[in-house]
């Protein structure tokens, strides 16, 4: 704190005489004038604030007065009466806490109109889940979050349920970022009532630009026909499964922090999905982010984030062997596998003792197995390439290539002991909740392919949740794919390969030899000639 | 975060997925009071749980009177009974990188690394014992992630380092900056300054590196949860690692709940 001294409070020492009572005096009076300074910024002086601490000092007489003796004097200084009087009016800004706390403030309203409706649904089913009773169960199992953040989640869930037809909702998990994270419920619409006009609209006119892009190139090149065409044929676009088949089965939406809007995520395309498996990278917490990244990945960080989402659900979406099974009316169609299943109304809880056996045989994976393609059905790349180049004239020239092999993965409910082992470490370990009390204790599974991906299982209830970076787990660091080997320009053959000129003494024998050659030549016609003539 | 009001402040690090079921909140409860008493620490810290594929150990760490000196680390499967972790040499801190993988959960268990060092010489087998490696890493991680906020510890002339008493936390406008936070450990980067630098610096308070120079850039996030009610530090080094200050309050602590494994493809994912 600085203190403003002032130079006439010094004495000055000649003035007074030189006595040795003096000099002391001159002294102490120099010390108290130094302690009586005002200090600019508080008004106070050392000196009555020392005298007035040691006096409270004395007449509390706490312990060990010297260890407080600093909380004394910050007291004394709080506790010194200051005007509040000020002219001039201070503008309170709303600090961001007040700014969130009134966005979810409109969480916790009910609604005029809604007050009345419960009273006629009650007996309608609603889509949205006991998230805490969920709640409950992860927190015996040591995974989760906050109660009360999932009570703001369950309200903006239930959000979600009045503004949207939707058949099921299912909090799906959370997904740190750097600067925001992400709360992601997973949704099934009603059937036929789901709004994606828009995301058709906006996915056809682009393919339009891309066609009429490709047609101005092509009349391009009908002007220059000398330009060489090239031989690159791109490698076909995976198409992506619809809405409701295969890694879009379910739709997304995420939100930043409960309360705020909900956003749909896009739908994911295989060669998101494909490049999503290559690169590693974190989250910011916002979805129009772009995401920087070798190889390049088609889109910004919503997709990214749809992208991990169709991962990890294909990887740990678990359940217990029985709870789902097969429509047993529908025939099982040979080639694509069975991608549906219903819930087994006869389900006998698996005791949980057996749940947390680690061949973990009783439990299956829900979701399909997403191939290596990106899609969860293997989609023949050969066919679909014909059929574009039917009216093309080189089609003849093509050489056939070879059928690819189909790719195929483990079908729907699968055991997970069927898993292959990460790193050479299990990739799933289960335990029990509670090891002291373990007849009532529920079993939970924790997946160590994706940190933070659990699932519990109790009687007839079981639920997976995902509280995580979205990351994959590696033992062995990352390297980024390296970049594709460079083309050959062209063949290599004897007229574009570089020799070394001929030396004077080459030309010489050359021309030796050509002019020997003449000469026979020469002569051979000469020859020739004669024979005519003696004809 | 210290033990005596863990089941306070763990809710504070639960936004981030950190969560202990009662049973285990009960149970470090009562151990750790005894803990304290029999091993005479003056404060005991819960440091934080590392995740193994069979089983988790869960880490507390007792200090006696300064801060910086004589931290005595130990550990437990059950959160009820400790044992103590052997001390972390720099032979075993440097052993301890060459293990690969997660931790299994026995304390026992051996990694095994094969080394040679030239062409022509025999291949070296090194055996690293995972409560060696356990104590290696919990080192690591307090030298690289362990933070505290600006002024909430202060060096005596002495050399020695206490809480400071007249802490009044960091205002919600120094919380969102990081060089308002610093590593809790002896200073490494601050000797490298020059005098102008450090010129403004108080000596009492400014006595270790802050977190604002750490590389690369952007190994931290910090975020403010609950509008700017809560400030959570998550290191990006070492994944699991949180931080929370609640602004304009002394309260403030980390905890450490992950695998034990230092994310060394950070540089690739910012």
């Amino acid at each position: 704190m600085p203190v403003s001294i002032h130079p006439d409070s010094q004495v000055e020492m000649g003035e007074v005489g030189d006595t040795e009572g003096n000099k002391r005096d001159i002294e102490y009076q120099n010390a108290k004038a130094y302690l009586l300074t005002q200090s600019v910024k508080s008004g106070l002086n050392l000196y009555d604030h020392l005298a007035s601490v040691l006096s409270k000092i004395l007449d509390e007489r706490p312990d060990d007065a010297v260890d407080v003796f600093e909380d004394y004097s910050k007291l004394q200084k709080k506790e010194k009466f200051t005007s509040d009087v000020d002219t001039i009016q201070a503008k309170e800004e709303k600090s961001t806490e007040v700014a969130l706390a009134e966005i979810q403030e409109k969480l916790f309203g009910k609604g005029d109109a809604e007050e009345e409706a419960v009273e006629q649904e009650e007996d309608v089913e609603t889509p949205l889940p006991n998230l805490m009773e969920l709640c409950f169960f992860f927190e015996q199992a040591g995974v989760g979050l906050n109660r009360e953040e999932i009570i703001r989640i369950w309200l903006a869930l239930k959000n979600l349920v009045d503004t949207h037809p939707l058949l099921h909702v299912r909090f799906w998990g959370k997904v740190f970022g750097t600067q925001q994270n992400y709360i992601i419920a997973e949704v099934e619409y009603r059937e036929g009532e789901e709004e994606e006009e828009e995301e058709e609209e906006a996915e056809e006119a682009q393919e339009q630009e891309t066609e009429e892009k490709r047609e101005d190139d092509e009349e391009g090149e009908v002007e220059e026909d000398d330009t060489p065409k090239p031989d690159f044929k791109p490698v076909p676009v995976v198409p992506k499964e619809d809405n409701r088949t295969g890694a879009n089965k379910k739709t997304y939406f995420v939100c930043n922090e409960a309360g705020k809007s909900w956003t749909k995520l896009p739908i994911a395309t295989p060669a998101q999905i494909t490049i999503a498996r290559k690169v590693k990278k974190f989250f910011t917490g916002n979805l129009d982010s772009p995401v920087i990244c070798y190889p390049p990945f088609p889109g910004n960080e919503g997709n990214l984030l749809r992208a991990q989402i169709a991962r990890i659900s294909a990887g740990t979406h678990i359940s217990p062997l029985g709870f789902y099974q097969f429509d047993e009316e529908e025939e099982e169609d040979e080639e694509a596998g069975r991608d549906n299943f219903v819930e087994n109304l006869d389900f006998e809880p698996v005791p949980t003792r057996e749940l947390v056996d680690p061949t973990l045989s009783n439990w299956v994976h829900h979701v399909l197995h997403i191939l290596p393609q990106g899609r969860t059905t293997w989609w023949n790349p050969v066919q679909k390439g014909e059929d574009d180049f039917e009216d093309e004239d080189e089609e003849e020239e093509r050489e056939e290539p070879d059928e690819p092999e189909p790719e195929t993965g483990p079908p729907l409910l699968t055991p997970l002991s069927e898993d292959t082992e990460v790193d050479n470490m299990p990739p799933w370990t289960p335990h029990l909740s509670s090891k002291l009390v373990p007849q009532y204790a529920i079993a939970v599974v924790h997946s160590n392919l994706w940190p933070g991906a659990h699932a519990f299982a109790v009687e007839k209830k079981f639920e997976n949740v995902y509280i995580g970076w979205g990351q994959k787990y590696a033992a062995a660091n990352y390297s980024p794919p390296p970049p594709p080997a460079v083309q050959d320009e062209f063949p290599s053959g004897p007229e574009i390969t570089e020799v070394d000129d001929p030396t004077p003494a080459d030309e010489a024998t050359l021309r030796a030899a050509q002019a020997e050659a003449a000469e026979a030549a020469e002569e051979m016609e000469e020859a020739e000639e004669e024979e005519d003539e003696e004809d | 975060m210290d033990a005596q009001d863990l089941h306070v402040s763990v809710d504070y690090v639960g936004t981030s997925g950190i969560i202990f079921s009662p049973e285990q909140k009960a149970c470090l409860q009562t151990s750790l009071c005894i803990l304290q008493n029999n091993y005479k620490f003056d404060r005991v810290y819960f440091w934080g749980k590392i995740l193994g594929i069979k089983d988790d150990y869960f880490i507390a760490q007792g200090v006696e009177k300064d801060e910086f000196e004589l931290k005595k680390t130990l550990y437990s499967k059950d959160c009820v009974h400790w044992g103590l972790l052997p001390p972390a040499t720099p032979e075993r801190r440097e052993n301890a990188k060459l293990a690969k993988g997660r931790f299994t959960g026995d304390p026992s268990f051996e990694f095994e690394h094969t080394e040679k060092k030239d062409e022509n010489a025999e291949e070296e087998m090194i055996t690293i014992k995972e409560e060696n490696r356990l104590a290696a890493v919990i080192a690591e991680i307090d030298n690289d992630a362990r933070i505290v906020p600006r002024a909430a510890f202060i060096k005596t002339p002495t050399g020695d380092v206490f809480v400071n008493r007249s802490f009044q936390g960091l205002s919600v406008a120094e919380s969102a900056k990081l060089c308002n936070y610093f590593h809790f450990r002896e200073p490494e980067k601050l000797q490298e300054k020059s005098l102008l630098q450090r010129a403004n610096l108080d000596k009492a308070i400014d006595f270790m590196d802050s977190i604002n120079e750490d590389i690369p850039k952007g190994a931290w996030s910090l975020q403010m949860e609950r509008g700017s009610g809560l400030v959570t530090l998550r290191s990006l080094s070492w994944i699991g690692y949180v931080f929370y200050h609640v602004p304009g309050t002394r309260k403030f602590g980390s905890v450490y709940v992950g695998t034990g494994e230092r994310n060394i493809d950070l540089p690739f994912m910012l």
